[in-house]
Parts: C-alpha cells; sequence; structure tokens
C-alpha cells in the first residue's frame, strides 16, 4: 500500500568549493511513500531542470546500500533516521505529510563540499593507500582454501570488512574523527593471517594519515557507530589502539 | 617521543587515558580518606598527618599528580581545539542517532567540566593544603588540625555548596572519562564495554556522592 505526502525540503545549495553555500527550501507535492529519499531528490531535480534552475548534486552509485557512495545528513544524522540504512535505502514511507527535512553535506574540513551535497573524500582513500592492503607476489592467483581461518575469527574480520566507505562516521562525530573507517581497515586485517605480517607499519602508518588528513582526534562519542549503515562497532578502534600500542611497542 | 606521542591522534587518547585513570585513582582515594571525618576530627588528623609524615614519598606522588593534571588539560584542550579545525562549517541541526551512541551531555561537556574542576583545584588547594595551619594534638602527637579548618570553612554556605556542586561535575566528568578512559587504551570488547560503561558512571558517582557528604554534614551541624 503507497499513499503520497507533501514533503517540505531545506536543502544546502553551495555552487562550488570556495562559494558560499545557503540552505533553499522546496517543496515536493505527490511524493509516493514508497520513493527513496534519492528518488524525491531526483523528482525534485527533474522539477528544478524543467524551471531551468541548477538541479541538486548528490552523489550516489548503487542505490542498495553497498557501495558507500550516497551520504547526506538529514535533520541532523547522518544517512537520516533509519538504523542501519544508507540513505539511498532509507524510504518516504517513513516520513508524514507536511514534513520538513534539513538536507546537508558530510560537515568536515577533511571532506570539502565540491558542490550542494556532494563531497570530496578522496581523504579516505589516501588512508587506505597508506596501509590499508596485504601485499602480495604476482603470480597465479593462489589456490583457495590454502589458508585456513576458523570460522569465528573469519566472521570477526568480516565484520569490520563490511565498511563501505561511505564517511558517516566521519560526519556524525561531534570531532570529524574518522577512527571508525580507519579502525575497521586496521581491525579487519589484523584478523587475517594474510594481514598479519604487515600489522605494525599499517597501523603506524594509516593513523598517521589519519591525522594528515585534518580529521579531529576520537572522544569516544560512539556516535558513528549508531549512524554506520553497515554498524561496524567501535571495537574496531579499540583493536586499532590496541594495534598501535603493540606497535609503538616492539616496532 | 613525548612529541610524537603528543601528535598522533591514538598516542593523545592513550596518554589522556592513562593521566584520566590515575587522577580517577586518586580522587577515589581522596574521597575515601575524606570519610574518615565521620568517624571523628581526631581520626581525621591522624590520617592527614600520616600522610604529611611521609614527607618525600608525598612530594614525589604530588608530583607525579601535577604532572598528570598537566598532561591531561593540555592534551584535552589539544582535542578540543583540533575537533575545532577538523570541522569549520557547523551543522544547521545536529542530534544523536540514539544507542548504541555515548554521546552525552557528560561525553559533550568534557571540556567544560575538565576545566571548572581545574579552577576548582586551585582554589581547593589554597583553601585547604595551603590554609589556615591549626595546630591540635592527638595521643600526645602535634600535628596540623586539618578538621577544624575544614569545620571553619564549609560553615560558608559558598564552600558548603559549591563544593558539592563541582563535584557532581566531576561525576558527570567520570561517567564518560572512565568508560573512555578504558576504549582509549584498548582494553574494550562489545562484551564487556556496557558493563564498563555502567561501572564507570557509577564509579563516578559514588565518588561524588562521598565527597558531597562531609561538608554537607558540617554545614547541617550532623558531625
Ligand atoms: S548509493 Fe550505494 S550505498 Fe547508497
Amino acid at each position: 500500500m503507497s499513499h503520497t505526502m507533501t514533503i517540505h525540503l531545506r536543502v544546502w545549495r553551495q555552487a562550488g568549493p570556495e562559494a558560499r553555500g545557503r540552505f533553499v527550501a522546496y517543496t515536493v507535492r505527490n511524493v509516493n511513500s514508497n520513493m527513496s529519499f534519492l528518488e524525491l531528490l531526483d523528482v525534485l531535480n527533474e522539477k528544478l531542470i524543467h524551471n531551468g534552475d541548477d538541479p541538486i548534486e548528490f552523489d550516489y552509485d548503487c542505490r542498495e546500500g553497498i557501495c558507500g557512495s550516497c551520504g547526506t545528513v538529514i535533520d541532523g544524522v547522518a544517512h537520516g533516521p533509519q538504523r542501519r540504512t544508507a540513505v539511498c535505502q532509507l524510504h518516504m514511507r517513513h516520513y508524514n505529510d507536511g514534513d520538513t527535512i534539513v538536507v546537508e553535506p558530510w560537515r568536515a574540513t577533511a571532506f570539502p563540499v565540491i558542490r550542494d551535497l556532494v563531497t570530496d573524500r578522496s581523504a579516505f582513500d589516501r588512508i587506505v593507500e597508506a596501509g590499508g592492503y596485504v601485499s602480495v607476489d604476482t603470480g597465479n592467483a593462489p589456490d583457495a582454501n590454502t589458508i585456513i581461518i576458523p570460522k569465528e575469527e573469519l566472521e570477526n574480520a568480516f565484520d569490520f570488512a563490511a565498511c563501505i566507505g561511505c564517511g558517516a562516521c566521519v560526519a556524525a562525530c561531534p570531532n570529524a574523527s574518522a577512527s571508525l573507517f580507519t579502525g575497521a581497515k586496521i581491525a579487519h586485517l589484523a584478523g587475517l593471517p594474510q594481514g598479519k605480517p604487515e600489522r605494525k607499519e599499517r597501523v603506524v602508518a594509516m593513523v598517521k594519515q589519519m591525522q594528515i588528513e585534518g580529521f579531529g582526534d576520537c572522544s569516544n562519542h560512539a556516535e558513528c557507530e549508531a549512524v554506520c549503515p553497515k554498524g561496524i562497532s567501535i571495537s574496531a578502534i579499540a583493536i586499532m589502539r590496541r594495534e598501535y600500542i603493540k606497535a609503538k611497542i616492539s616496532p | 617521543m613525548f612529541k610524537k606521542l603528543y601528535q598522533s591522534p591514538v598516542g593523545k587518547k592513550i596518554a589522556t587515558g592513562i593521566t584520566g585513570l590515575g587522577l580517577s585513582g586518586f580522587v577515589l582515594m581522596h574521597m575515601a580518606g575524606n570519610l574518615q571525618y565521620l568517624v571523628g576530627p581526631d581520626k581525621y588528623n591522624e590520617y592527614s598527618h600520616f600522610l604529611i609524615s611521609l614527607g618525600p614519598i608525598l612530594w614525589l606522588v604530588e608530583l607525579g599528580l601535577l604532572v598528570f593534571v598537566i598532561f591531561h588539560m593540555t592534551l584535552g584542550i589539544n582535542i578540543w581545539l583540533g575537533k575545532r579545525k577538523a570541522r569549520r562549517v557547523h551543522y544547521a541541526v545536529t542530534a544523536s542517532a540514539g544507542s548504541p551512541s555515548k554521546k552525552t551531555v557528560s561525553s559533550r561537556s568534557m571540556i567544560y567540566t575538565g576545566i571548572i574542576i581545574g579552577v576548582f583545584l586551585v582554589i581547593h588547594l589554597l583553601s585547604f593544603k595551603y590554609g589556615t595551619y591549626y595546630e591540635t594534638m592527638v595521643n600526645g602527637v602535634v600535628m596540623r588540625d586539618l578538621a577544624r579548618l575544614m569545620h571553619e570553612k564549609f560553615q560558608n554556605p559558598m564552600y558548603a555548596f559549591g563544593y558539592p556542586a563541582v563535584v557532581l561535575l566531576l561525576a558527570l566528568h567520570l561517567r564518560h572519562g572512565i568508560w573512555s578512559a578504558f576504549q582509549s587504551l584498548g582494553a574494550t570488547r562489545p562484551s564487556i564495554s556496557p558493563f564498563i560503561y555502567v561501572i564507570g558512571g557509577l564509579t563516578g558517582l559514588g565518588i561524588a556522592i562521598g565527597f558531597l557528604i562531609v561538608p554537607l554534614a558540617i554545614y547541617f551541624g550532623i558531625v
């Protein structure tokens, strides 16, 4: 069953990285409750284009909650009110007729706004480049199952590998810290035999890069875990700190 | 080594956690010590005399505490300044996504409760440790009469109510601080984190209650 409603939006509009931004109010009528939030923006954009205005820029790719491209802060919460849901999977049935929704880009110095709701998240790529990988010799692909990993260890590592790199953790953090993202990578790789040989260089290099990128320091507010579309636990951050202590004690 | 620790996002947290836990341990002992006043002024004076007579050992502990306080405060301020740089444009609307978030009044006010406690610490040392030196004799031993000073100070409502107000802010600080210290040292895992959080909060509250009993009891003439 679907129904239609009228939704008021206040959307952050910013013409470019250096431009001054501001909120612009829009009203969208006949919003179908089965639409996703991004489809609501699509409908609004069609109208804007039709009227000769610039459409609202926002990032997305899969619209299935798996790629990590999308992300806006909705009424003060990264990815909006639905728990463990990326904004592309947020549906309008969670809203009521006449609601006003405030839409903002991720706010962090390390994620500068490119335009409207689109931010530059390449800082995350550089954190990964600093050590969030496993070095392998080239040649033939290794045979499957040559390294046996106990199921529990595998599951734990996979819980951290579920990170889609959307940046909601940074957006929601009162300090704009990237600790959950970085911690998830470190916890994922340190939990697997393939990742263990480089664990010490990895944690030191990735933590350093996090600092170079201008993210804030973690104050353990745990807001990141609450907004993470994959529900990644802040135990990743605790693991990052343990790894860091071990790496510093015996480099 | 210190400089590096000071710059690293993880190193800062580890240092804040260690100093925070050390200072928490101190306030816990201080609170327990104060409660001896309820047994009697002589008992309290004997206890303080015992501490004073430790001499160099006490100075060493005091020096250690001073270093911890300085580190803890400068790191806290450094992290707070860093956070302001890390987000220059603020959100028009801020909210919390709710559990499992631990973003609370406690966690968001650490810098303010911390600064108030820091200022209080100076006033507190001036009014007691460096306050009027009375003497008394307990069991034939001449010693400092701190109990008298305490009794005198807490007749003043400014002290009798200001002091409990600050220790309640301390409880707020510890509610987030104790759990946060364990998390910063990597000493948590999902199964025990909620437990540490609750114990941390209760410890903070317990410390505050222990501290505020004596001034209020003195003011209301109970002891
Ligand atoms: S668009 Fe891929 S996760 Fe939302």
